[in-house]
Parts: structure tokens; sequence; C-alpha cells
């Protein structure tokens, strides 16, 4: 392979260097109003009245729109493919805007101005009464009988899910040990550097443009239609550049409301901004997990039997809702072998912002338990914790008893194996017993498996179209959207390895337009090279050979013996030149008889999945007095298929370590427990990492090659964020003997369970 | 877009002043970086603000002929850093006022206003209080002076009306002449953060290797910063060692009554002030040219 | 953008990007405002409005400022130098190339703003060790990186032969 594995440098960066690259706030439209959302300051309750004549009045305002205004009907938000059967629907119980208050920040009016100031001045005129309830924040309150219930008829359960595979008393009955053992994991926020934005505006024919930063335009097409309750095809999405996505743009979180209101003002644009406190607390969270973890282990590490019971807290709508905790489960039940597993969960509606998608989707709760757990089974048996995973992990060839995944290509072994390696773990654990002092090292190792898209949960179509100019250079289209992870640079190597033309002649259009797109789910599940890298690999393969064929019929030389080698066309054996693919190109383009410019439009529907797999290796030193843990090396390493750029996947781990430090260490959002009110809103509360908080990362490949992927390629886009918590949960252990099994580990935690460990 | 209704820029201190005067609703923004953000907050509909910024005599940094060190009030963090006088004379500002948000504030807040806003986590506040700064403010009736330590009323508010300036900080010499300081942020980033604890000792060393004079303060341990006069008197006078710098620890912790809220606990704050204030004395000792083993 | 409530306004005349600009702007704008919204130079992100996060870096003097927190009145006089004037006839400034070679972009929102940081090191001659040059690159969040490729192409410029 030539273009495929090599570190291109990435189509977009000259754009985002010379700052033309445009978002959607870089996109003046002229009359363009400004919304602002009118948001609860209550979790729970009615709009008992609302009055909004003094904001109606203020010089400036447009409109102001209240719930009495919008739809009846509910509809969904999260970004799944849409399902004709009504069980696997998500739940659509959203209005536009709500008078049934639900967390803090909910949204209950809208103001539309000619400006953001007055749209903002506007909605502090607008005054309301509500009838309060006791906010619902945890899942003990949220299953308290008779409370009155978040959403009518659920009793606050928004889902639940589970399994049991193979004998289970068989499995207790072999075990020489059982480990039991509770853990939790926080609210923590997405932060993509670029808020929800959105503007809509109507065309003269009536059809609803949204221009957004939506990582699935297709999908949110579809929301806004349900929303609005007009057909599908009247609303178009467009999306600019992205700044940053992780999910959170895996969901429609204003594209329904600005598309409403434009309706409201004659179809002139409305822009609704979120502000980075509106970001915090109205858009989506991760959804904070609650576990019990009970394990059955023989003498010399083999897990006989493994039991997880997870309560998922959803916030106040459905969002992704119980999809998360049911991808736990399932990331917990592929990461071991055993004899019997158990899995059960619920999903629960609470006062606060609603969960959706984030990086991992659910894995990295299930991890940060699963991998933690089994460092202290291998602690109590006094088994080494890379050697206890070794013997347990699945092997290649492994097929889920479930939903029937083979994970026909598995380097997990090496991983652990380079790992080892690159930390030097041997060495530095004999060199380590009995630590004193106030400063403490510890290592600490944790796995992850992860799927490449979702299938068979959900449907995984994806669409690329190829145009060939008259100069044998193409236009690649994809409905997958860049986010910032390099999926069109990714594409546009797959192009050129399989056409056979230098990478400088395929143009990618990296803009969605529902209208000019193909039909693609989006950017999400780490699916991007691997299912829209399968359709774009078709449609270059298509156009290919349908040049050779061309080539054909100008040259007598059969299609079978020739091949295209950077924009030549060339004999197969041996190379030899026969005619610049320009030549067919421009022929194609302009024969008076035979012309058929090359084109090919193709849609995948994948009905594959590949396991990838990885692990991440910490050593830490904790500072006992302070309770600061200082990250002295850590290197996560990969098994995601073969790397397509090594540079972009590289950058894939750097930002998802960091992102998962954060998780063990920093970030959290708080809420008061009398009111509910989000105590953490902005960027100097919320924890993110700065440049000085960041260690050096080390991110390592081993070599594999799936047989389904395009190229052999697998996911890598979330993994990296999956395992830094628990290894680094294990590495403390390590260093102090002291287990935490609530996230995240910050020091005020770390303090006061060293004081009451005695180690203070 | 900030919801200002008047913006005047005052050129002079007796400019400053005058404006303020002749508008009970002007307020003064320097840096802005306290003052935008509650503008954009909501706290201040329609602000109407006096600009102090462009004030030249404001920004100075100066050696007044007792020996005085006069640092103008609008002079900003990253001035104040970086200039000669502070990081020969009382490095320990220089240090502690680096440790302010991230360099791009550090360019636009000044030192003054971090005193002026009144909040207990100002990074500048402790370590002004450890060296004893007195604030020389102006108004319509002239210039007073007053000791920091009287300065604070409350959270977010301190003693000056809204017709005056404050226009310097001062250090006078036995303030800082043979000092050694040391300032720790205690803070859960090492950059743009707020402290949970902040921490500020300094101290002289006498003839044989003792604390002769030691001074220290707090923010965050309490709704303003503050002094702890008890822990400073018990160590005054004795040799340094290691279990005086302990009870130094112990002493600072008894004599703080931090709150609990949501960003940390009491408790956790009192160990905090147990163990910073000795490890800030053993640092100030040393760079007070003090041994320590 | 004329149909704003408008507020009142000042005349002031600065540099921008090395042309002389003389123009009224509303006392309650911010200088990302004027630059985003009158000028269309939106390279400038606003990825917080309150100085927490970078996006909005712009050089003033020289130097890096958070222009969302920078009242536009107080550009009068000023050098503003923003990301559109760095590449010149259409060649990447060194810490532009630096960034593109070093793979130091993803989604890109935070890159104008750690371009122009960089590029105020390089002009002042910075020399800084790693973590002093993690110091000068503090005031910005990037959630895509981890910063490794930013600290990379920044330490690349840094430390090359002008
Ligand atoms: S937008 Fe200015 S610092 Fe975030
Ligand atoms: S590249 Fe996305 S925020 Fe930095």
């Amino acid at each position: 392979m030539e273009i495929v594995g090599r570190s291109i440098t990435r189509v977009d960066a000259v754009a985002k260097v010379k700052g033309t690259a445009k978002y959607v706030d870089d996109h003046f439209v002229p009359g363009m109003l400004h919304a602002k959302a009118f948001r609860s300051t209550i979790a729970n309750g009615w709009v008992k009245s609302i009055d909004v004549s003094k904001a109606k009045a203020l010089p400036g305002v447009v409109a102001v729109i209240t719930y009495e205004d919008v739809p009846a009907h509910t509809f969904p938000t999260a970004g799944h493919p849409y399902s004709k059967d009504p069980s696997h629907q998500d739940v659509a119980d959203r209005n536009l805007l709500t008078r049934r208050v639900r967390y803090v920040g909910d949204e209950i009016a809208a103001v539309i101005a000619v400006d953001e100031l007055t749209a903002e001045k506007a909605r502090q005129l607008i005054d309301v009464e509500y009838e309060e309830y006791a906010p619902v924040l945890t899942a003990e309150a949220a299953l308290q009988p008779g409370i009155p219930e978040i959403h009518g008829g659920t009793g606050n359960v928004l889902g639940r899910g589970g399994y049991e595979v193979g004998n289970m008393a068989e499995a207790v009955a072999e075990s020489d040990h059982t480990f039991a053992d509770e853990f939790s994991t926080q609210v923590v926020a997405h932060c993509a550097m670029e808020n929800y934005s959105a503007y809509a505006y109507m065309e003269e024919n009536g059809r609803i443009v949204v221009v957004s930063s939506t990582q699935i335009p297709h999908i949110c097409r579809r929301i806004v239609g349900q929303a609005l309750g007009i057909p599908w095809g009247r609303v178009r999405v467009i999306k600019p550049y992205i700044g940053g996505g992780f999910g959170g743009k895996q969901d429609t979180v204003v594209e329904p409301l600005v598309a409403f209101l434009t309706t409201k003002v004659h179809g002139r644009p409305v822009k609704m901004e979120l502000s980075r406190e509106e970001t915090f607390i109205s858009s989506r969270v991760r959804h904070p997990f609650q576990f019990r973890i009970e394990t059955g282990v023989k003498n010399d590490g083999t897990l006989s039997f493994r039991n997880l019971e997870a309560i998922s807290l959803n916030g106040g709508y459905a969002s992704h809702g119980q999809s998360i905790a049911n991808n736990c489960g399932t990331k917990f039940r592929q990461q071991y072998r055993q004899k019997a597993i158990k899995y059960s969960c619920k999903t629960l509606y609470t006062n606060m912002p609603a969960a959706g998608a984030m990086r991992g989707y659910g894995v990295p709760q299930a991890m940060f338990v699963m991998e933690s757990h089994l460092d202290d089974i291998a602690r109590a048996l006094d088994l080494d914790p890379v050697e206890i995973r070794l013997k347990n992990i699945p092997e290649t060839g492994h097929k889920d008893p479930l939903n029937g995944i083979v994970a026909l290509s598995n380097g997990l072994k090496e991983c652990l194996v380079k790992g080892k390696e690159l930390i030097r773990w041997d060495e530095k654990k004999s060199n380590r017993a009995n630590q004193a002092g106030t400063k403490r090292r510890g290592l600490g190792v944790a796995c992850f498996n992860y799927a490449s898209g979702t299938h068979p949960v959900g449907l995984e179509v994806a669409g690329a179209r190829i145009v060939m100019n008259e100069d044998g250079s193409v236009q690649l289209q994809v409905g997958a959207t860049e986010i910032g992870q390099g999926s069109d640079t990714v594409f546009s190597q797959m192009v050129a390895e399989t056409i056979g033309i230098p990478l400088s002649m395929v143009h990618i259009l990296s803009e969605q337009d529902t209208d000019i797109s193909p039909v693609d789910l989006g950017s999400y599940a780490s699916r991007q090279t691997y299912i829209t890298g399968m359709a774009v690999r078709k449609a270059a393969e298509e156009i290919k050979a349908k040049v050779l064929d061309y080539a054909w019929g100008m040259t007598d030389i059969p299609a079978q013996v020739m091949d295209i080698v950077d924009g030549w066309i060339v004999y197969k054996h041996n190379g030899e030149k026969i005619t610049p693919l320009s030549e067919i190109a421009l022929d194609a383009h302009t024969d008076v008889v035979h012309a058929k410019p090359f084109t090919a439009d193709v849609t995948n529907n994948a009905r594959v999945n590949a396991l990838a797999f990885g692990c991440t290796f910490v050593e830490v030193e904790v500072d006992i007095p302070t309770g600061k843990v200082e990250i002295l090396e850590i290197y996560n390493i990969h098994d995601s298929g073969t790397i397509v750029n090594p540079t972009l996947a590289e950058g894939q781990v750097h930002g998802g370590v960091s992102m998962g430090l954060g998780y063990a260490l920093y970030e959290q959002m708080l809420f008061d427990p009398k009111t509910g009110k989000p105590l953490i809103h902005n960027l100097l509360d919320y924890k993110l990492m700065t440049a000085l908080d960041t260690p050096e990362i080390g991110a390592h490949f081993v070599n594999t090659f799936e047989p389904t992927g395009p190229y052999g390629a697998k996911a890598l886009g979330e993994p990296p964020a999956i395992t830094p918590a628990p290894a680094i949960r294990n590495a403390i252990l390590d260093a102090t003997g002291v287990k935490f099994n609530d996230l995240p580990m910050t020091p005020q935690r770390l303090i006061a369970k060293f004081q009451a460990e005695g180690l203070i | 877009m900030y919801d200002i209704a008047r913006y005047e820029e005052a050129r002079t201190v007796d400019e400053a002043v005058a404006l303020l005067a002749a508008n009970p609703n002007a307020r003064i923004i320097a840096g802005g970086t306290d003052v935008l953000i509650r503008i954009r907050e909501g706290h201040q509909p329609s602000a109407e603000l006096v600009g102090i910024r462009h004030i030249e005599e404001l920004s100075k940094i100066e050696l007044l002929s007792d020996g005085t060190l006069s640092i103008g009030a609008a002079a900003t963090f990253s001035r104040v850093s970086k200039h000669s006088l502070i990081t020969h004379l009382v490095p320990a500002l220089g240090e502690a006022v680096e440790t302010v948000g991230g360099p791009q504030i550090r360019r636009v807040a000044t030192i003054g206003g971090n005193v002026c806003n009144g909040a207990t986590s100002a990074d500048s506040a402790s370590t002004l209080f450890a060296f004893d700064a007195v604030l020389q403010i102006q108004g319509p009736e002239g210039v007073r002076l007053v000791p920091i330590r009287e300065f604070y009323r409350g959270p977010g508010k301190v003693h000056l009306s809204q017709t005056e300036v404050l226009t310097a900080i001062l250090i006078s010499p036995e303030n800082y002449n043979g000092f050694g300081g040391h300032y720790i942020k205690y803070a859960m980033r090492k950059a743009m953060d707020i402290a949970t604890l902040g921490c500020s000792v300094n101290c002289k060393v006498g003839a044989g290797n003792i604390v002769e004079k030691a001074r220290l303060a707090f923010g965050v341990a309490a709704p303003t910063p503050i002094r702890c006069p008890g822990a400073e008197a018990l160590v005054e006078g004795k040799p340094f060692n290691a279990a005086l710098a302990d009870e130094f620890g112990k002493a600072a912790a008894a004599e703080i009554n931090p709150r609990t809220s949501w960003r940390a606990s009491r408790e956790f704050r009192l160990h905090l002030a147990e163990e910073l204030s000795k490890q800030a004395l053993v640092q100030a000792f040393i760079k007070a040219g003090g041994k320590v083993q | 953008m004329t149909s704003t409530i408008s507020g009142r306004t000042q005349k002031i005349t600065c540099t921008i990007n090395g042309e002389a600009v003389t123009m009224d702007v509303d006392i309650r704008e911010s200088l990302l405002d004027v630059l985003r919204n009158r000028l269309y130079l939106t390279g400038a992100k606003k990825g917080c409005g309150v100085g927490e996060c970078g996006a909005c870096t712009v050089l003033i003097d020289g130097e890096a400022y958070d222009s969302c927190l920078f009242l536009a009145v107080w550009a009068d006089g000023k050098h503003i130098r923003t990301i559109e004037g760095e590449a010149k006839e259409g060649q990447l400034s060194r810490v532009q190339e630096a960034f593109v070679e070093s793979g130091a972009v993803q989604c890109g929102y935070c890159i104008p703003g750690f371009v122009l940081s960089v590029t105020a090191l390089k002009e002042q001659n910075c020399h800084c060790d790693r973590e002093s040059l993690k110091k000068e690159l503090s005031g910005h969040m990037c959630r895509c990186t981890g910063y490794q490729n930013i600290i990379k192409a920044a330490e690349k410029v840094l430390t090359e032969e002008k």
C-alpha cells in the first residue's frame, strides 16, 4: 500500500491554521435574528404561569415563543438511525418548549430579537411562577414510590436491560474465591471547544434549512422533521466545519428549536448559539453510573463467573438513554472469557441535564469497574495484574454468544506485551516494594475492547460518491462528517490508494448538505474509517473498474491486465506505462460517441463488525500530604487493525488519553443536592486540563489486519479515552495500597481516604 | 456584546475621581477581567464605566524616597511579575501573581483590581497581607492610606467608596528588607484556576538560624484573606527545625475557620492549611537565607 | 449589522493586520465582536466569552490577548493582528507550517489562538524549555489534541534558526 498507512498531512490543516475554515458562527446571513432560550431556574416542577409581556415590549424583540405555541407531540433527539420497529425507536419524550420542567436549564420559552444582547435582555424580562417539586438527583430518589414522575407512566425508569449467559450455578460452585465490590462514576461534559450553535431559515418554497454543528446531518434532518411534524424531505441540514463533537453533537440539541423558530418569523434566519454556560447545563453529558460487581475466580486467576449490576442516571430526557447502559454491558461481556456471565441494568430519569452519547458510549464506565475490580482480585490472589489479564482475554476467533461478532483480529495480547516493555513493568515492579515516604510511585494497567460501528444493534448505512474530472482527478463526497478526527483525510487516502492516483488528485467536500451529500448516518461509534471506509473503497473500486473498462475500449488492451498507478494506466505484470489516466478521463468526458464521465454513487449496508482492543499502562507518583497525583509515564497501546494514517491516529490517542486523564482525576459536574442547580458550568470550575497539566502521552499500535475492514482497518476514535481512568486507579492502588472506587479521584477524596486509612 | 450604557476614559486619577463623583452609577473598570464577566452575567445591567487603564501613573512601579515600594494599582500581573523592583525586592509577590489565570489574563488583569474585587481567593491578596501592604486611595477628599488588613469587609466587599480610586499598593522597607517569601497556590490545575487555598509565608532569619520574624497569610481560609498571628508568634524567636515547621502548620490550622463549599470541604482545607503553611515556611526560610536540614 | 439596537459609539484608530483602520465602535462591543461581526475576521473564535479558553486570542502590540475580554474602545492606537494576517502572499507563516507538519491540528477551533501565541513567542525569541513553553500556552484550552502535537510544533519552530 502506497498511500494508506502513511502520515499524509490532513486535508483541512491549511484552512484551519489560516483561520479560513468556516464553522457555523463564521457564516453571516443578512438580517439574521438571534434567539435565546428562557430556561428554568428550578430542577423539577411546572410553570404555573408565564408573563412575556415585558420581554415582548423591549425594542428589538421580534417574537417571544412559549410552550403554549409549540406542537403537542413529543420527539426523540438521539442520533440513532430510524427504525420502523416501534420497540427499537428512541424514546420520544421532548417538546420543543416545555411547561413541565425537568432540570435546571430546561427550555420554557424562546426570545427572538435583532441581536444577541437584546435577546438576552428580553429573556431576563420574562416572569414565571413555578410549582416546584423536590429535585430527583439520585437513583434512590428516582425510585421512591409516590413521588411525581419526571415522565408520566415511567416510574422514572427509562429502560432496563441485561443478559445471562452460561451456567451460573455451576460457575459459582467452581469458584475458589468470590469478590464483590461497588464503584461509581461521575457526570462529565464533552467540552468541545465550539459550543452548540445552529441557524435556520426557510427557502422560498417553504423548505427549512438548518445550518448546524452536527455530527449527524441526515439523522438531524429526520429529527427536525419529526419535531416539527412535517415531511422529512422538507428539511435540509448543512454541516460546515465542526469544532469538536465527542458524541455531544450526535444528538439534536438546538436544531429542532431553531428550525421551529424560523417558521414563527416567516422564514427569516434565526440563530441560536449556546453560551459555554448553556452548553454545560443544557446540552448533553456523560451518564454517571453506579455499579455492583461480583466475580468468581479460581486459585490460578481464571475467571469463572462475572456478575455486574448497573444503574445509569439519564437526567431529565431520554436522549441516547438505555443504549448506553446496554453498550456498557456488551463490552463488559466481551472483555474476558468465563463460564458464566450476568448483567442487569436500568436507566433512570433524574432532574439533571440529559445524558447522551460521549466518546466511549458507556464503556469508560464499564472498564472502570471491570478493570479496577480485576486489579483488586489480582492483588488479593497475589497475581501480577498483567498475568491475570493475559490468562483471561478471549482468543482470536472468539465469537460472542449473543451478538455473534467474531474477533477475527485480536492484538490485545501483543498490546499488553508491548505496554509492559514500554513502561519497564517487571523492572519497576521488582524494585519497588514497601514504599514509605510522602511520595510513592505505582504502576497500573487496564484493558478494553470496543466495536467498529453498531452492528448488529444499529443499522450501518454509509454513502460515498465519486466523480472523476477531465484530468483524472476526482471529487469525493461522503455523508459522514469530519469533526476533527481526520476522517476526510483517511477517506481521501483510501480513494487515492484504490484508484491509483496521487492524493493531490482527490478533492473531498468537507461540508455535508443533506440535499447533496450521500446518505450516511454520521460520525459516531468510531465507525467512519471502518464503515464509511467500506463505502468509499467500493465507490473507488467502481470508478477504477469503469476507467479500465473504458481504457480497454480505447486501447484494445483487456482491462484485467491493466492497472492504475500514480495517475497512469499501466500493465499490471510489469508496471509499464500505457497512457496517462487524464487521457482516458478526457476522452470519457468528450468523445462524441462514447462519452460517459466516470461516476460512482455507492451505499453500503455493513452487516459486520470488528472488535478493536488495547490497553493503558501508567506510572504515577502520589504525593500523600497534598493528595496530588503526577503522571510520570503513560502509554496507550492499540489494536485498531491497519493504521491508515499514523500521525492522525496518534492524535486521536493523545486527545482520547487526555480526556481519560480528565475523567480519572479532574473533571466532574456537581449539582446542589437541595436544588439540583449545576454548581459547575464554566471552564473555570470544570477542570479541563491545560497544557501544564497534561503529561507526555505515548501512543502505540500493534500490527493486525482486520479482514472485514477496508484495508484491514478497524475502530480507533473512541477507544483511547476508555482505560486511562482504571489504569490510574490501579496505579494509585499500587503506590499507596488504597482503593479508590469512585471517579474522579480528586485530591480531596484522596486525602480523606488517606486519613481514614492512616497514611496521614 | 456587553450591556454597557456609558463608557468614559479617564486620563488622570483626578479626572477618574471627578467622573465617579459626577455620576453615582459610574463604576471603575481597569483590566476588565472581573468587571466584564460580572456585566456578562447580568449583575451590572446598563453598566456605566470609567476606564482607568490609560492613566499612566497608575501602572508605575517605583521606589519612593523612603524606600517604600509603590505598585500602581493598574499595573497588570505580567508587568508586576517581570518588573525588576519586584523580582529584586519582593520576588514572592511576583511569583504569586504569576499563578493567576493564564498568560493572556495576566496581561490585562491588574493587581489593584484583584484587591478591590474583595475575593478571598485573589492570588495577590494573601501575599500582600504577608507584606503588610498599605493601600493608597484617592477620593474627592484627598488621599488616604489603609493597611490591607483593614480593607476587607467581607466576601466581595471592601472599604472603597464609589467615588474612590485605589491608586497604589505600598510595601514599606521594614516589611520586605531581609524577608524571604513563598506563596503556594493549591488548585486543581496548574494554570487557569482558582485557589482551593492560597498560603503565603514571609520570614526573616536571625542569628543562630532562628525564625526572627514570620508572617503567614491565607486566601480562602476565611471569607476574606487573613493573617495568622498566633502561628507567627509561636515560631518567632525560635531556632528553625522540622518540628517547628510542624507546629507552625498545626497552629495555622487551629487559627483558621474555613467553610465547606462544593469546591472543597472544611476538613480538606484544614488539612491543606496545615500542610501548606509548613511547606511554605520551609521554603520561605530557605529563601531568607536560613538553613534547613 | 444594521438592524441591531445601537449603543453609543466611539471612534477608534488602529491597525489590523498592518492596515490602518478608523471606525466607530459601539462601546458595548468586545474586540472579538468587532473583528468577527463587523470585519468578518472570523479566525478568532468564541469558546467561552470570559477569558477561560483562549480561542479568541489575537495579538495586540505583539502580545497575546483574549479579545473577548478586551473592549473594542481599548483597541484605539493599537496594532492588532489576527490569524488572517499571518499567511503572506499565499505562503503560510513558519509557525503555521510547523502546526501543519506536526499534526497539531484536529478540529481546528483552538488553533488560530495557539498559532498566534506561538508566533508572539517566536518573535520575542523565546527559547523556553518545555515547562515554560507549556506555561506560556496554558491560557489556551484544546479538547482534541492533548496539546502534545501543538507543543511539538511550538518547540520545533522555537528552536530552529530564523
Ligand atoms: S472566548 Fe475568549 S477566552 Fe474563551
Ligand atoms: S484541535 Fe479541537 S480544540 Fe484544539
